[in-house]
């Protein structure tokens, strides 16, 4: 069964100082499937991908990547892996052949089998016009790109891309998003980290939201969607009065309950029948609601109810309805 | 072994290409041999043609200038993410340090010709036979070395390259307070005690006894001791520090 992971950590906890980072992280991922960790910043996925990486050891629990122990065999996990981070790894002042070219050497290439290589990853990755100059002079998503093909030169079979469009322009992002379907489809696993939930609904096989330094969601885009219930009523209101009357009525059912935008979003299952019943329950008066509408929940709808960065909006803005 | 001479181009192309720093690390030295030569060197009696006195002591500064460098280029790579993607691709630590020290002595001996050059048109005649030469090429080297490593370890140690960058602080003064440009001798009492024990002192006083052909006594086996203990040092720190930084 091991064989079938590409990914399998449990219980990695970690700590800076006083600072807990991860408290039990549990991870597993089938080898040539896309991972998305989703959370926001400081959940801790930084710090996973580099206790999975080999680059800090954690506290306690223990992580295979490629069947190898990260803690005990890291040779031979750097050997399967490759990492493209936050930063853009690449040197400014040499060209992105030269880039390429080292990191094929450091990846144990021939010179000749290093420079074919360089030359076909620029080329895939759109940078072949742009090979003779010095990395400096790219832009911000240029580099990204150099960074990503920089990790590809030894033919990993995991790669870690941690946070791989962050900053990044719509364009580039959608260059990114490609390259990433493409790793996916030659079979290779990718685990990537994201802030986007858009990114990870588009790209990943199956996604863990991590938050506070917890897997406190996990599964496919699907299973995540389910979590919510599948349709959500959006209620906009007349006024803050109203709005006060409705979340009073609507309790412990809403979703979600912004005061400031007037808005309320209700679990439904979507037939006319229950909504009608809803409204009529809510806001028998026929003034309060001033408009509504009916969707499928989205990635973002998972994110709120499950991170802490939802329950404090949820709480901070039901507070109200007490007064 | 390949992954350090990779690590060894890297940083020479890398430094080849900082022309701005590459220049100032060629050019300080011989200017600041001229501006002693001709501007202070009237008023400086040291027995012998003034000239032939500060080589030595140029040869010194221009390590240390050489070395703030290294530190500079350390602490730049650890800012940005590359020694995470070097580690990943499980180049060791030390094949990532001896890249920078390899290129900061490679530097270094180029800057030494250069000084030696300048000041062999200035009228520096050296009276070193071929043992003693090499022993003062040995001597240098050992210097460079020694602190190459030091200023390696404190490139981990600081944060930002305007910190790393105090280093050249540091190495273009420490040597004034030894006999590199005076006689110590000239000095108030309150510091001719620093000027004379401290390192810099031994290694002038050797390099200008084997390239003058003078006596030395056992001036080159402290001054070997010294480069020793500062290599020992930066090597161990250099190493924890790295360790420490990439944790």
């Amino acid at each position: 069964m091991t064989d079938e992971l590409a990914i399998e950590a449990t219980g990695l906890k970690k700590s800076f100082g006083d600072v807990r980072v991860l408290g039990g992280v549990d991870l597993t991922v089938p080898r040539g499937t896309v991972f998305a960790l989703l959370g926001p910043n400081g959940a801790g996925k930084t710090t996973t991908v580099r206790i999975l990486t080999t680059l800090t050891r954690a506290d306690a629990g223990r992580a295979l990547v490629a069947g190898r122990d990260v803690a005990r065999e890291r040779h031979l996990v750097r050997r399967s892996i490759s990492l493209a981070g936050q930063y853009a790894a690449v040197d400014g002042l040499q060209t992105g052949t030269e880039n390429l070219l080292m990191m094929g050497r450091l990846a144990g290439l021939s010179r000749a089998r290093a420079r074919r290589r360089a030359g076909e990853l620029l080329e895939q990755f759109g940078l072949a016009e742009a090979a003779r100059r010095r990395v400096a002079t790219y832009s911000g998503g240029m580099r990204r790109r150099l960074d990503l093909a920089a990790s590809l030169v030894g033919a990993p079979s995991v790669i870690f891309l941690d946070e791989p469009t962050t900053g990044l322009d719509l364009p580039s992002r959608q260059v990114m998003w490609q390259v990433v379907a493409g790793l996916a489809d030659d079979g290779v696993t990718v685990f990537l980290t994201t802030q986007y939930l858009e990114e990870a609904d588009l790209l990943a096989d199956r996604i863990a939201v991590l938050d506070d330094g917890r897997v406190v969601a996990d599964g496919t885009p699907g299973d995540l969607k389910e979590l919510v219930s599948e349709q959500s009523l959006d209620l906009e209101l007349a006024d803050t009065v109203a709005f006060d009357r409705v979340a009073a009525r609507a309790a412990d059912r809403a979703r979600r309950a912004d005061r400031d935008g007037l808005a309320i979003s209700l679990p439904t299952d979507g037939t006319a029948a229950q909504v009608r019943a809803l409204l009529d329950e809510l806001d028998p008066e026929r003034t309060a609601v001033r408009n509504f509408s009916v969707h499928t929940a989205t990635l973002d709808d998972v994110f709120l109810a499950v991170t802490r960065a939802g329950r404090a909006v949820t709480s901070q803005e039901q507070e109200p309805t007490h007064v | 072994m390949s992954n350090a001479l990779i690590m060894t181009s890297r940083a020479l192309r890398l430094s080849s290409r900082q022309l701005d720093a590459l220049l100032t690390s060629l050019m300080l030295p011989v200017l600041l041999m001229l501006m002693f030569v001709y501007l202070f060197g009237g008023a400086i009696r040291t027995g012998t043609s003034y000239v032939t006195y500060v080589v030595p002591g140029v040869l010194v500064i221009c390590a240390g200038f050489g070395a703030a460098t290294t530190a500079v280029s350390v602490t730049q790579d650890l800012g940005g993410g590359i020694v995470d993607r070097f580690r990943s691709m499980d180049v060791p630590g030390p094949a990532f340090l001896a890249g920078h020290i390899a290129a900061s002595i490679l530097r270094n001996i180029a800057s030494t010709v250069l000084v030696f050059g300048v000041a062999y048109l200035v009228g520096f005649r050296p009276h070193a036979g071929l043992a003693g030469s090499l022993a003062a090429a040995g001597i240098l080297l050992a210097f460079i070395l020694a602190i190459a490593w030091l200023a390696a370890a404190f490139g981990l140690l600081v944060k930002t390259a305007e910190a790393a960058n105090a280093l050249t602080f540091v190495m273009a003064f420490v040597p004034y307070a030894s006999s590199a440009f005076v006689p110590t001798v000239t000095m108030p009492w309150w510091i001719r005690g620093f000027a004379r024990d401290q390192p810099i002192t031994p290694v002038v006083d050797t390099l200008r006894g084997l390239l003058l052909g003078t006596p030395v006594g056992g001036r080159p086996w402290i001054a070997l001791a010294w480069c020793a203990g500062i290599l020992a040092a930066g090597v161990v720190s250099g190493g924890l520090l790295f360790r420490r930084r990439t944790a």
